[in-house]
């Protein structure tokens, strides 16, 4: 499937004239969330008209964000990593250890954070890429493996008191201009944290990378065709490694973003953040068969998730069990949404083939 | 991999065996019998002793292997069928257990959380819970056969979502069952002093090897795995092959629900079944299946599956949390898929191929 070399490819003309597939999935994001947006602020009351309220949705947020990020990678180029659920709560227990039981510093958590995630992009990129085991099977290993190595690492939860952590944890930046009056008539900031800032950055070097660099492009080719991609001088094998090695740096970012957002280890931290990784990658517009995708979709994709859990909980459906169902049944939706336009496209490329070469266009 | 060998060397009726798929899980058995025989050789002892009731019953590891080692075999059966259709693994079924031992428990207490008597009899308990496990199991099939989304993917919904719909289905409550006849089906029947478990095991085995003796679902079912285009091409149809594999799956999973809840007469669905998907896949793997699909040999993955229970049943006696179980099967499994990958399979013959011929031309000389 040549076609999906590009994100506006041939496929142009199948779909709704000039929208490309992704960009097309992107809108349909975009604009359900601008709408349940507006219907959570008509019909759920002012709340959601504070700036505020939009700040907390990122803040709790930041690390899906960049988890997210690293799954949009390697979903870009065929694969999928579910490890980073796992991963981020290995990180948060070791680096909660490290700071409290062998009173260490901050530094040496964010390093511990990064080799731990670095040490996993390696690993899973290697079987992935150079012993062409499935990924999935590779990553489910690892997901286990993270978990089960957090109560190696400490059985009980607890939270950190570490001074200097405890410092950079609530460091709060202001927004000047946003805040808002409370009941008393106290004037209150508008606030975000700094895992945001970190967020947001990464967000725009990835847009950048995926845009505008050879490596990028060369991610996009892997994932729509690797015969292709190889027939194009790309070194197939090493980009899908790059590919994994990023997504594992991109947990342990993530990872510690996550702990500083929490501030304490747990073997259940972080539960379930690969589904929501997957299924923020997949709203926003990312194909789960590689070489389509984008991460200022994925970056909505989060925001979408959040907004639906904070429409959900001021509803009143505030159980816990009512966040799980209405996840996966939004990733339920836009996994067939998707697979609908797979199949769209694979109908329309089939008639705008001439019989002759009809059957060199099978999958 | 066929288990003839048309080289007629010395080695053939060795090699032979090394190629058959039983092969696999019977040396990782015999590897970890030797090593409990080692460290401790009361592992294999068996003692016959009374329960509170003063019925006759078997205790010993070995018996806690095939008594806790049941659940997952009967899981493998399905597991290894959906497997060999679909190419992928289904990692719902921790999380539909959950949901079909949750309605077993809704339908025999009825609205009642604590009933002192049964509100209904437990065969229609077990077949409705069979009906909504199908329900679940075909959910997950349309998914991966009419929407053509990767198995793992498409059962990533359930995975996250299951133990949120079980919760839901009994309020958030613990409902407790107080029945004696129920607890036959997870302990002993009286009288009989091996566990019951054992026996449903055997049983569905039986069943399957019927079903795949005098039907052509085995054959159909790897010919999909083999390859899709030309089993259509040869007038199958793949997607309802596909979705058979998952419906029976999800009937495995019933039954091992129905075990599990049987047990403990209660259920908690954040903890019941936990990891189990990862000891089912595992469990595929250690009987020789091939993970991405084609030939599958269902006597050997249920073998794999009480590999499985031998495993764990070690670890927890040397000290090994439950929690921290899933990281050293996590090793256990990327080794096997590392052996069993194309690559590193060929980097193997090919050296076996370079020290034969080695040796041959030192003969030769």
């Amino acid at each position: 499937m040549p076609q999906k070399l590009t994100t506006a490819g041939s496929s142009r003309r199948s779909l709704l004239g000039g929208i490309s597939d992704t960009n097309l999935l992107m809108s349909i994001t975009m604009i359900v969330f601008v709408l349940m947006y507006g219907f959570a602020v008509f019909g759920l009351g002012e709340g959601f008209l504070k700036a505020q309220t939009f700040f907390n949705m990122l803040n709790a947020n930041a690390a899906l964000i960049i988890l997210a990020c690293g799954m949009t990678l390697v979903m870009i180029t065929g694969g999928i990593d579910i490890s980073l659920g796992g991963m981020a709560a290995l990180i948060s227990m070791s680096s909660a250890v490290y700071l409290d039981m062998h009173s260490g510093s901050v530094v040496g958590a964010i390093m511990i954070s990064l080799g731990i995630g670095l040490a996993f992009g390696l690993i899973q990129g290697f079987l992935v890429a150079y012993l062409d085991i499935q990924p999935f099977i590779v990553t489910l290993a690892g997901m286990f493996f993270a978990r089960g190595m957090t109560t190696i690492v400490n059985t009980d939860p607890f939270n950190v008191q570490n001074e200097a952590f405890v410092k950079l944890k609530e460091t709060r930046i202001i927004i000047p201009g946003l805040g808002s009056v409370n009941r008393r008539g106290q004037y209150i900031d508008a606030y975000i944290e700094i895992g945001v800032v970190i967020a947001l950055v990464i967000v725009a070097a990835l847009f950048i990378f995926l845009k505008w660099t050879k490596t990028g492009r060369s991610f996009y080719a892997v994932g729509g065709n690797k015969q292709s991609a190889l027939m194009l001088g790309i070194n197939v094998k090493r980009t899908t490694f790059l590919a994994y090695l990023m997504c594992g740096i991109l947990g342990g970012i993530g990872g510690f973003v996550y702990f500083m957002h929490v501030g304490s280890g747990s073997a259940s931290h972080a539960s379930g953040a690969e589904m929501n990784a997957i299924a923020s990658s997949i709203i926003g517009g990312t194909m789960l068969t590689g070489g389509v995708g984008n991460i200022i979709g994925t970056l909505f994709g989060v925001l979408s998730l959040a907004l639906i859990q904070n429409i959900v909980s001021s509803v009143g459906l505030d159980q816990a069990w009512w966040t799980g169902i209405t996840n996966a049944s939004m990733l339920c939706i836009f996994l067939v949404v998707q697979s609908i336009i797979i199949a769209r496209r694979k109908k329309a490329n089939l008639s705008a083939a001439k019989p002759a070469d009809a059957k060199g266009v099978k999958t | 991999m066929s288990s003839g060998n048309n080289n007629a060397g010395t080695g053939s009726f060795l090699s032979g065996i090394l190629r058959n798929q039983i092969f696999i899980p019977i040396a990782a058995l015999l590897i970890l019998a030797v090593f409990n025989f080692i460290v401790d050789p009361s592992f294999f002892k068996i003692t016959l002793g009374h329960n509170s009731n003063g019925d006759p019953v078997l205790s010993g590891q070995l018996i806690s292997i095939i008594d806790y080692g049941s659940e997952l075999a009967i899981l493998a059966i399905g597991m290894t069928l959906v497997t060999a259709a679909s190419r992928g693994q289904d990692i719902s079924v921790g999380a539909v257990i959950a949901i079909s031992g949750s309605v077993v428990l809704r339908v025999l207490c009825g609205t009642n959380s604590r009933p002192d008597e049964l509100q209904a009899p437990i065969i229609v308990a077990f077949l409705i819970s069979c009906l909504v496990a199908m329900a679940f199991g075909a959910f997950n099939g349309a998914l991966v056969s009419i929407f053509k989304i990767q198995p793992m993917v498409a059962t990533l919904i359930l995975f996250t979502a299951g133990r949120s719909i079980a919760a839901w289905i009994n309020n958030n409550e613990l409902p407790v069952v107080n029945d004696e006849t129920f607890t036959y089906f997870g302990s002993y029947i009286p009288g009989i002093p091996i566990p019951t478990p054992f026996f449903i095991a055997i049983a569905c085995f039986i069943i399957t090897w019927l079903a795949l003796k005098f039907t052509n679902l085995g054959l159909y079912v790897q010919s999909v795995g083999i390859n899709e285009k030309t089993s259509r091409l040869n007038g199958l149809n793949p997607a309802l092959i596909k979705f058979v594999t998952y419906i029976i799956l999800g009937l495995c999973v019933a039954v091992a629900g129905f075990i599990k809840v049987s047990r403990l007469s209660t259920i908690n669905y954040s903890v019941v079944a936990k990891d189990i998907e990862m000891d089912a896949i595992l469990a595929v793997a250690l009987g020789g299946n091939s993970l991405s699909g084609g030939k599958f040999n269902i006597s050997a993955s249920i073998l794999g599956a009480y590999v499985i229970q031998f495993l764990t049943t070690t670890l927890y006696k040397f000290q090994v949390q439950s929690d921290a179980l899933p990281a050293y099967k996590a090793v256990v499994v990327i080794a096997l898929v590392i052996l069993s990958a194309p690559v590193v399979r060929e980097k193997i013959t090919a050296a076996f191929r370079k020290l034969r011929s080695s040796a041959n031309a030192e003969s030769q000389s």
